[in-house]
């Protein structure tokens, strides 16, 4: 970890330092707003040519950062992360920024709202470096489903970034970033965060508000932080986390702190007594887990165990069918928001003549790529008459089934833990051809969005066979996300003493 | 198997309002047949008694006071609008003949 006196001598340093030690270099006046997002966007000009995480990066990060300093000089009380840069899922409404949630037929779109995420970041005066890329409506584990091309991971740039979130999460492995805001229906802020070795947060459903997210399924998204360490994304939570009468399904209540939660674990006794659940059906031994992962997940459960967790076999019998059920839920979900494309209010209109269905029709042929099409089709089939009660209905039934299961399993554990993703980054290509096969790369993800309990993905070490990240998920009940702060933090803390310090110091030079 | 056949894809196609073309509906008649039968398995899981769940953190409530807030503009409104006449969204015909 770089020191506060190496911190200053280069921007290479600075792109290094987390979110929180730059927070503290920024309060004392050890470095500038307007220095560090240099830094940062130096990185972007040098790097992201060969990466692309980003589709828009931010032409006015320096002034708003010349602002926090000016205000800081002046004495205004700011908070903890003012002044820190952040890039922002290209999902996020942003009044300044084109918002085109990596489609086509949102090409150019600046939208008249901040989304309340976005909002509530720029209140807390941290600066947004850009926008990150994303497959398409955050439809796809690749990126390769962007209009706009795929992102590159950083730790091999012939292999997917994850997601749908790979931008946010690549542009954070990369030091683009120290961190980003990603969205997460079935695993697109955890998953990413896995292959690239990063930390990711899908809180609990309602906990972070979605206003001004563009909706992919309304049941099923939450927005959430992205990092290099869990105390990070704890900060960014606490920012953007909490109630917006905007979102009709965000939770009233009052959270607690959930940075405190984080420096709570880093105590070195967070782990002790607490019951950790491997879930059956998700521990690695079942088809499609890489041996890679499911080595480092053996060790991670033998360390925590070690510094004193009981570690407790837990069953889920109804997860086998989360996917069946996702795929059903999230199509018909999506094929209900995505009608808002209708080439009238907002977005493209194909130029062709007739009628204006004729004219929609086109828009919709021209404007959405492969995979939207295929789940608002899968999705508009699945809620027709006839099959509605077949399909969408037993889906819903199954996801009842799914949140027994849940509650079962946390009578007996306190958090639940599993691979974060069955396998490390693969090769761009891979799945491209075989929707099937990438939906079950959301294995480990879905049943948290299904049930709305809070998930995290971790860096738990590199595959042996590959030298690539594999992450580590924590699943906790809904509204007790602080509980995965600490236990997160206490894993954390646990490898990075194992591996001599924080798992991105292992990443290839990029530029 | 699945009930998927070309006719029914062109059908979805024409309800979801995209003008899917000859060789998309071939494709993904096969595709979306796959994905069904793979789905398909959720309709032996749960029974009669199991309730569905729409939403996983139910909220009852919800209501707000009945008070004048801020909205947007006409100009805001109507500033990513591919085409408008400044107070209005401009469309082509909507009963199919011309204008």
């Amino acid at each position: 970890m770089a020191g506060t006196d190496q911190s200053r001598t280069s921007g290479n340093d600075l792109t290094r330092t987390s979110a929180a030690e730059l927070s503290t270099l920024l309060a004392s006046g050890d470095v500038s707003s307007v220095e560090v997002t240099q830094a940062h966007l130096d990185r972007i000009a040098a790097v992201d040519g060969d990466l692309h995480a980003f589709l828009h990066v931010n032409a006015a990060a320096l002034e708003t950062a010349a602002q926090v300093d000016a205000d800081r000089a002046a004495g205004v009380t700011l908070g903890a992360l003012a002044g820190v840069p952040i890039a922002i899922k290209d999902v996020l409404c942003t009044i300044d920024m084109p918002s085109t949630s990596g489609s086509k037929i949102l090409e150019g779109w600046i939208p008249p709202y901040d989304a309340t995420v976005v909002a509530r970041l720029r209140a807390a005066r941290m600066v947004p470096l850009g926008k990150t890329n994303m497959d398409e409506f955050a439809m796809g584990s690749s990126t390769e489903h962007s209009a706009y091309g795929p992102t590159k991971n950083p730790w091999d740039l012939t292999r997917i970034p994850g997601g749908s979130g790979g931008g946010s999460a690549a542009a954070v492995a990369s030091f683009e970033a120290p961190v980003a805001l990603g969205s997460d229906t079935g695993g697109s802020i955890r998953q990413p965060a896995a292959v690239t070795g990063s930390v990711g947060v899908k809180p609990t459903y309602g906990g972070v508000s979605r206003y001004g997210a563009i909706a992919l399924a309304s049941s099923l998204d939450q927005v959430g932080p992205v990092s290099r360490s869990v105390l990070d994304a704890a900060l960014v939570h606490d920012v953007i986390g909490g109630h917006d009468p905007r979102d009709a399904t965000s939770i009233p209540d009052a959270w607690s702190s959930m940075a405190e939660a984080a420096r709570a674990g880093q105590s070195g006794e967070a782990l002790r007594g607490v019951r950790v659940g491997v879930v059956k059906q998700l521990d690695g031994d079942g088809e499609g887990f890489q041996a890679g992962v499911r080595q480092r997940f053996t060790e991670t459960l033998e360390l925590m165990a070690k510094a004193g967790a009981e570690i407790v076999e837990v069953s889920a019998p109804n997860f086998e069918y989360a996917i069946a059920a996702y795929y059903l839920i999230l199509p018909a979900e999506a094929s209900s928001n995505l009608a808002k494309f209708d080439s009238v209010r907002f977005g493209m209109r194909a130029n062709v003549t007739g009628t204006v269905e004729d004219v929609m029709g086109a828009t919709r042929e021209a404007g959405f790529g492969p995979e939207v099409k295929r789940r608002i089709i899968l999705g508009t089939y699945a809620l027709s008459a006839g099959y509605y009660d077949a399909y969408y209905g037993s889906a819903q039934k199954v996801r009842t089934l799914i949140q027994r299961d849940f509650a079962t399993c946390f009578e007996q554990a306190d958090i639940l833990v599993s691979p974060a993703a069955p396998t490390t980054a693969f090769k761009f290509g891979e799945k491209l051809d075989d929707p099937l096969a990438m939906y079950l790369n959301d294995v480990t993800t879905i049943p948290a969005n299904l049930a709305g309990v809070p998930g995290m993905g971790l860096p738990m070490g590199l595959a042996p066979e590959d030298g690539l990240p594999v992450g580590l998920q924590l699943m906790a009940p809904a509204r007790h996300d602080a509980r995965l702060y600490t236990a997160g933090a206490a894993v954390e803390q646990l490898l990075e003493a194992q591996w001599g310090g924080p798992l991105w110091r292992l990443a290839p030079e990029l530029g | 198997m699945s009930e998927i056949t070309p006719e029914r894809v062109a059908h979805l196609a024409s309800l979801a309002r995209i003008a899917l073309t000859e060789q998309e509906i071939e494709q993904l008649t096969s595709e979306l047949g796959a994905i069904v039968d793979a789905v398909a398995t959720v309709q032996k899981v749960a029974g009669d008694d199991v309730p569905a769940t729409s939403h996983p953190i139910p909220l009852i409530g919800g209501m707000r006071a009945d008070v004048v807030g801020p909205t947007l503009t006409t100009e805001q409104a109507l500033a990513g609008a591919p085409d408008h006449d400044g107070s209005r969204f401009r469309v082509t015909a909507i009963l199919g003949e011309e204008q």
